[in-house]
């Protein structure tokens, strides 16, 4: 099922906040390849955004705003297109890794069991334990399943947009989890409240009381502070491995 | 006026898909009024009547709900005119849906979620297969790849419905099912209008009230499993 329309970029024609008020950014391009972050606190808007744009808002949401396609309203099936991922979604069915995806694969009309072995391998790159084909996809563990998922949302579902609510918490490597999606030449939009994630895309959307508020680029300074970031976070995740697979830390 | 049924199973949100899409008609002041259809009890009703529409609720007691609710049809059309209603919304009780009494000529809308498993859309027979549109609700909750092959098992049995993801939580989808119940065609009468599927012969002994087991009570149209 390959996209009829290639997709260039996506337009965000500005709405109203909470209060009824124009929020004040009245137009927004993103171009395919670019990461962009909603920053803000909870119930600014950020969900609400992110749902403007899975359902391609023609001014018929609550805050008014208009999503365009390449400049146009676009005709064809959304689902096509977006695909989403978010800390509340789970596995629910009952079969194995392998099966699982040889059945994704075939409703997407990719007819390949190489395909099983690489969404697995790309997918082991993200979480810490390995995932095997014979596992059920409803046993995997947080971690396993998100990385199963975004390692299935760059092979199989292909969509050219992706949505993603919050997988900060997810266990896996989201760092390299964005790259994963934003190689393949997708737009990716996420939310977050991880300064690392909100540092390593080019732009961030501020958002306050449901409405676009600002957009800011990553500067200078801010590039250099996210290397030490991820440095921290590296550190992190090693520190969080050792751990969990009975390290100690001793004194030097 | 608009008639349209609305079926699925028991939980799948039907009741919650619908308040969320009438209140958006409300917001264009369209009239509606909705009939609901069960068994034994249901509270739907008032849930319905917290909107402030007219609502009828059929209990259909000892007898099938569907057989009831086709049994019942014109009452229930007739009962929408008097309240000056546009658009007529019946919701079934949800239970077995070998029968889904779609009518053609109404609009008929099947609600399924993603969480019914991944064969509930070649196993649910008529009120999936002639339905022309079907609402997938609770893809919140499951992964994007669960998403897409519970869409395409539907598109397999229902090549021509319309698919609409619902959120019964936010009503994320009501907007676009408001346009569709809009655009849905008018009717005058239902007499003489047929359904869109028979619905299968029910005539045992059991239909009539029998409660003990054993061939020498089983009289009527008996199948056994074993011939």
């Amino acid at each position: 099922m390959n996209n009829l329309v290639t997709i260039k970029k996506i337009t965000i024609l500005g709405g109203y906040t909470k209060d009824g008020m124009e929020e004040p950014i009245r137009k927004m391009d993103i171009t395919t390849g670019e990461i962009l972050v909603l920053v803000g606190p909870t119930g600014s808007g950020k969900s609400m955004l992110l749902s403007d744009i899975e359902l391609l808002a023609s001014a018929d949401t609550p805050s008014k705003r208009t999503v365009l396609i390449n400049d146009t309203m676009y005709e064809g099936c959304r689902s096509e297109i977006i695909a989403q991922l978010s800390q509340t979604m789970n596995f629910v069915m009952d079969t194995t890794v392998g099966d699982f995806l040889i059945l994704h694969a075939s409703s997407r009309n990719i007819d390949s069991d190489a395909i099983v072995n690489d969404v697995i391998a790309l997918a082991n790159t993200l979480a810490g334990e390995p995932i095997n084909p014979h596992d059920f996809i409803t046993t995997l563990s947080g971690g396993q399943s998100r990385a199963l998922m975004i390692a299935d949302i760059a092979l199989i579902s292909d969509s050219p947009i992706v949505l993603v609510d919050e997988i900060e918490n997810a266990g896996i490597d989201k760092l390299q989890a964005l790259q994963v999606l934003s190689d393949k030449g997708k737009i990716v939009i996420v939310a977050s409240h991880d300064p690392v994630i909100m540092l390593m895309a080019k732009r961030r959307v501020v958002m306050r009381n449901g409405g676009m508020n600002k957009v800011l680029s990553t500067n200078q300074k801010e590039t250099e502070l996210l290397h030490e970031l991820i440095s921290f976070d590296k550190n992190m995740f090693s520190l969080r491995e050792s751990l969990r697979t009975s390290g100690t830390i001793e004194i030097a | 006026m608009k008639f349209i049924t609305i079926a699925g199973p028991p939980s799948c949100g039907k009741t919650a898909v619908l308040i969320h899409t009438i209140k958006r008609l409300l917001e264009d002041d369209t009239k509606v009024a909705v009939g609901k259809i069960d068994c034994l009890e249901t509270d739907d009703g008032e849930r319905y009547k917290d909107l402030g529409i007219p609502v009828i609720v059929g209990l259909s007691g000892d007898l099938c709900p569907d057989h009831y609710y086709v049994s019942n049809l014109e009452e229930i059309l007739t009962w929408a005119k008097k309240n000056q209603a546009e658009m007529t919304i019946l919701e079934t009780a949800g239970l077995c849906h070998r029968c889904a009494p779609a009518i053609v000529g109404c609009l008929s809308v099947v609600v399924i979620d993603n969480l019914s498993g991944i064969d509930t859309p070649r196993k649910i027979g008529p009120v999936l297969t002639t339905a022309d549109v079907v609402v997938i609700t609770k893809g919140d909750i499951v992964s994007q790849a669960e998403r897409e092959v519970f869409r395409q098992k539907i598109r397999l049995v229902n090549p021509e419905a319309e698919i609409l993801e619902f959120n019964g939580l936010t009503g994320k989808g009501s907007v676009r099912l408001r346009k569709i119940l809009l655009e849905s065609p008018e009717v005058h009468t239902l007499v003489d209008e047929t359904l869109r599927s028979s619905m299968p012969a029910c005539i045992c002994s059991y239909c009539t009230g029998e409660t003990r087991i054993g061939n020498s009570y089983q009289l009527g149209n008996v199948l056994k499993i074993v011939s």
